[in-house]
C-alpha cells in the first residue's frame, strides 16, 4: 500500500449544518461533561454565552455531519480498520451555539510516511465559519493508516 | 461556574486540579460513536477489531480529548479556550483507568490579551501518556 502524494492539495467540498442541543446533550452525556451551559439555555445565558454552548471538542462531531462523510478513506482507498488518530488540534475564535449553522470546509495538506512505509500519515486542514460568515474556529488533524502490507514484509 | 484565571495570580508551574475518570466502559464507547458521529466499528464492534488485528475494541482518541477539554474548561471557561491539541500516544483500552492532568507552563501576552500555555495530559492507570496536549486560555 502506498498513498498518492499528488492528493495533498485536495479541498473537500464545504457542507453546512446546524448545531443542535440534542446533539450537543449525548455528546456530553458520553464524556461525561455535566457543566449546565450545554444543556440549559438559562445557564448558559448567564454565563455569558448567546445560547446552549458547544464543548471544545464537539467541533469534531460537527465535522462527522458531513453528507460525503468518509471522503478522505474513499479518496485514499483505505479500510476504515487500518486508520488511528494521530493529532488533533483546534484554535478557536468564538463560541459555537445551538441554533448556529456551520459551514466546514476540509483540505489534505500533507502525506508522508515513516518506518520504511510501514506507517503514513495523512494532515488535514479544517475551517469552519457561522451563518454570518464569520471564522469562529480552525482545526489541524492527522490521520494514522497503518500499512496492511508491512506485516507481510 | 469556571471562573476566568486571574492572570497576575497564575504561576508557571502551578497544577490544574485533576481528573480521575471511570473505567473506559464498552457503554461509553458505544455512547460516544453516537454522540461524536464517529461510527467507526474498531471502537464498538469486537468481531471488527480483532479483524483488524486488535485484541479488543479501542477508546475513540477524540474521547479521551474530550476529557483533557473538560479539565482546560474546569480551569478556564470554555469562551476563553483559544486553542486545544494534542498528540495520541498510545491506545486506550476498555477497562482503562485515566487521569487527566495539566499544568502552567508560560504566560505572555499578545494582541492585547493576556495568555496563559497549559500542558495537558490523560494518563492511564499503568503510569503511560495516552494523550500528550497543549491549551492555551485568556486570562483577566
Amino acid at each position: 500500500m502506498e498513498l498518492d502524494k499528488k492528493l495533498i492539495g485536495h479541498t473537500f467540498k464545504p457542507f453546512t449544518t446546524t448545531v443542535e442541543a440534542g446533539k450537543i446533550r449525548l455528546f456530553c452525556k458520553a464524556i461525561g461533561e455535566e457543566d449546565p451551559i450545554y444543556s440549559d439555555e438559562a445557564a448558559a445565558k448567564a454565563a455569558g454565552y448567546r445560547g446552549i454552548t458547544a464543548p471544545l471538542t464537539f467541533l469534531r462531531a460537527l465535522q462527522a455531519d458531513d453528507p460525503n462523510k468518509g471522503g478522505l478513506l474513499r479518496l485514499l482507498n483505505v479500510d476504515i480498520g487500518l486508520i488511528l488518530h494521530g493529532e488533533q488540534h483546534f484554535e478557536y475564535f468564538a463560541p459555537v451555539v445551538v441554533g448556529d449553522k456551520v459551514t466546514c470546509q476540509e483540505k489534505v495538506v500533507d502525506i508522508y510516511d515513516k518506518k520504511g512505509g510501514a506507517l503514513w500519515f495523512v494532515v488535514q486542514e479544517m475551517e469552519m465559519k457561522d451563518q454570518t460568515g464569520k471564522l469562529v474556529a480552525k482545526g489541524k488533524g492527522v490521520t494514522v493508516v497503518r500499512n496492511p502490507d508491512a506485516a507481510k514484509k | 461556574m469556571t471562573t476566568i484565571p486571574k492572570f497576575d495570580q497564575v504561576k508557571v508551574g502551578d497544577e490544574l486540579k485533576p481528573l480521575v475518570l471511570p473505567p473506559v466502559s464498552r457503554h461509553q464507547l458505544a455512547l460516544y460513536c453516537g454522540g461524536s458521529g464517529d461510527h467507526n466499528p474498531i471502537h464498538v464492534d469486537l468481531d471488527f477489531a480483532k479483524k483488524f488485528g486488535f485484541k479488543d475494541v479501542f477508546a475513540h482518541g477524540m474521547l479521551s480529548m474530550a476529557f483533557l477539554g473538560r479539565l482546560v474548561t474546569s480551569y478556564a471557561p470554555n469562551n476563553k479556550v483559544r486553542k486545544l491539541g494534542t498528540r495520541f500516544t498510545s491506545i486506550t483500552w476498555v477497562g482503562d483507568v485515566i487521569t487527566v492532568s495539566g499544568k502552567v507552563t508560560g504566560k505572555r501576552e499578545e494582541n492585547g490579551e493576556k495568555l496563559i500555555e497549559l500542558e495537558v495530559r490523560c494518563t492511564n492507570q499503568n503510569g503511560q501518556d495516552t494523550l500528550q496536549g497543549n491549551a492555551t486560555v485568556a486570562a483577566a
